[in-house]
């Protein structure tokens, strides 16, 4: 297991602990780190932590006690101008998808852009680029109820990485897909981490984890029970 | 920048509301009804202050002067009387006018006019109508004079004291409806703005997870709540316009029926005439009710 204060962190779960309300325990005493440019799955039965273990990273959940860290800032300490910096340079990919209804496939990656307060004319340039890289260049113009499962999660990823984001987190990204869709998707997340890009993935697929033979930490009852550098699923 | 983030906010915004439809119609309808309330009421308050003030002018005292009081001394009273702040106008009746007015009030009445004539002059003194600014302001007025009269002015009669009661209950009553008419304006209206804020608290809700994936692919608060401020504030502005267009038929059909009921006003024409002020008080009020509730109802969504 990576060992505490490490400077080459990028992303640094220090002693994270989280309870709810009614004493139930999500996460605890979590403490793990990440390099720029891995790729590491996060695995797990459901109810394992997993997800909240990637809410914390993008503060959408705030952990009982400890700290994670992003390039040695306290992510729950940061204000809400930089927590909205911080979302910018981490792209985020879901089980459902959470894309916007009432815009279309091209409106959906823009929307990304033009909050991050790109130029109408970079919009021009990278959303069409976008759209190709996950070969929806043909559906632009549809609305995310007119697109099949894997096209939708496909979308999903092409708004995630359009920013060039340094890291990627997916969570359960192939969950609701078909096993060719999985495939798809699973192949994209690779060519984005070849790049260059930080991918935190959850999922409890153990066919991509073994394909993937990349680091995997496994998650049970909220708590880290294995952590190995080019893991499989073992659960 | 800043122009090209303004112009996405106004073409997002306006594309909600299209690709909204049937939430920006139930928003609007919703909208309208507040603001044909809040037209009503203005409405109303106008036809009861006209009916009021119509009341109003109506009351006054009247003091009558011996016949042989000089008509110098009643100019002089006239004249220190339109002096008070109190007093909105005094009209002087001569003695002659006075029977003037009379032969013409009698003139299908042959007995008085004969019983006039036998007595060869004129019997009649010269009168003092006093108007107040207030009702409740008689009473002042009848003292000062009740003091004219004690120190040697020749008054045979000032008829406030017969009117008393009416106008003291008539006072009592025109101050009740203004303070009703306030109370039930007020009311009415924070009910109907509240309907309306919690209606586009409703459309919100709808959006809540659509606001959550904004702020989580990066957008900052301002640039999320945006295109739902202009999305209320068209709302406000369609709605406005909309009950504009409704109130046109509405007092032309009612304001017949209004002219017979207060006597001096027409609804309709009422809205003519004042129809830039109301035109100004919907559109900022529909505007202001759309855009402060969507940025309120926003808010609490945009702490994540």
């Amino acid at each position: 297991m990576s060992g505490k204060n490490d400077p080459h962190y990028m992303i640094h779960f220090d002693n994270v602990s989280k309870t709810y309300t009614n004493s139930s325990i999500a996460l605890e005493s979590i403490t793990f780190g990440v390099e720029p440019g891995e790729f590491v799955s996060i695995v797990g039965h459901s109810g394992a932590g997993k997800s909240t273990l990637l809410k914390m990273l993008i503060v959408e959940d705030y952990p009982t006690a400890g700290d994670v860290k992003f390039e040695d800032e306290r992510v729950h300490d940061m204000t809400l101008r930089e927590i909205t910096q911080l979302r910018r340079r981490i792209g985020m990919v879901f089980q459902d998808f959470r894309l916007l209804p009432h815009k279309n496939a091209y409106e959906n990656i823009a929307f990304a852009m033009e909050a991050a307060g790109h130029t109408d004319e970079e919009i021009d340039s990278d959303v069409p680029y976008a759209l190709e890289l996950v070969d929806l260049h043909d559906k632009a113009w549809n609305f995310p109820h007119e697109l099949s499962g894997g096209e939708r999660q496909r979308l999903a990823i092409a708004r995630a990485i359009v920013n060039q984001p340094d890291v990627l987190i997916a969570d359960e990204p192939t969950g609701n897909l078909d096993p060719i869709s999985t495939y798809e998707i699973i192949k994209i997340l690779k060519q984005i981490n070849d790049l260059g890009t930080t991918v935190l993935m959850t999922t409890h697929n153990k066919d991509i984890v073994d394909y993937l033979k990349k680091r995997v930490i496994t998650l049970e009852k909220g708590r880290i029970v294995r952590d190995d550098t080019e893991g499989e699923y073992v659960l | 920048m800043m122009w090209a983030t303004v112009k996405r906010i106004l073409n997002a915004g306006l594309l909600n509301f299209w690709r909204n439809g049937f939430v920006s119609i139930a928003s609007i309808v919703v909208m309208v009804i507040t603001l044909t309330t809040v037209s009503f009421i203005i409405f109303i308050g106008a036809m009861l202050s006209s009916a009021l003030l119509e009341i109003r002018e109506k009351v006054d005292v009247n003091v009558y002067f011996l016949p042989s009081a000089p008509e110098s001394s009643i100019i002089e009273l006239r004249d220190s009387l339109a002096g008070f702040p109190e007093v909105a106008a005094v009209e002087y009746i001569s003695r002659e006018q006075a029977l003037n007015n009379f032969i013409e009030r009698h003139e299908d009445d042959e007995l008085t006019l004969q019983a006039l004539n036998e007595l060869g002059e004129n019997p009649l003194g010269a009168v003092l109508n006093i108007k107040a600014q207030e009702t409740s302001q008689y009473a002042q007025i009848a003292e000062y004079l009740d003091a004219q009269k004690a120190n040697g002015v020749l008054i045979d009669r000032i008829n406030y004291y017969d009117n008393k009661v009416a106008i003291d209950r008539l006072s009592r009553i025109i101050d009740s409806a203004d303070q009703l008419g306030v109370i039930a304006a007020v009311v009415l209206i924070l009910v109907s703005v509240l309907i309306s804020f919690n209606t586009i608290r409703l459309v919100i809700f709808t959006a809540k997870e659509e606001i959550t994936v904004m702020r989580l692919v990066g957008a900052s608060p301002a640039y999320v709540r945006g295109p739902y401020v202009v999305s209320g504030v068209f709302y406000g502005l369609l709605a406005a316009l909309l009950t504009l267009a409704l109130l046109y038929p509405l007092t032309l059909w009612l304001g017949p029926t209004t002219e017979r009921f207060f006597g001096s006003i027409n609804l309709f024409q009422y809205f003519l005439r004042h129809f830039p002020e109301i035109f100004v008080i919907l559109v900022v009020g529909g505007v202001l009710l759309g855009g402060v509730s969507s940025w309120l109802a926003v808010r609490r969504y945009l702490k994540i």
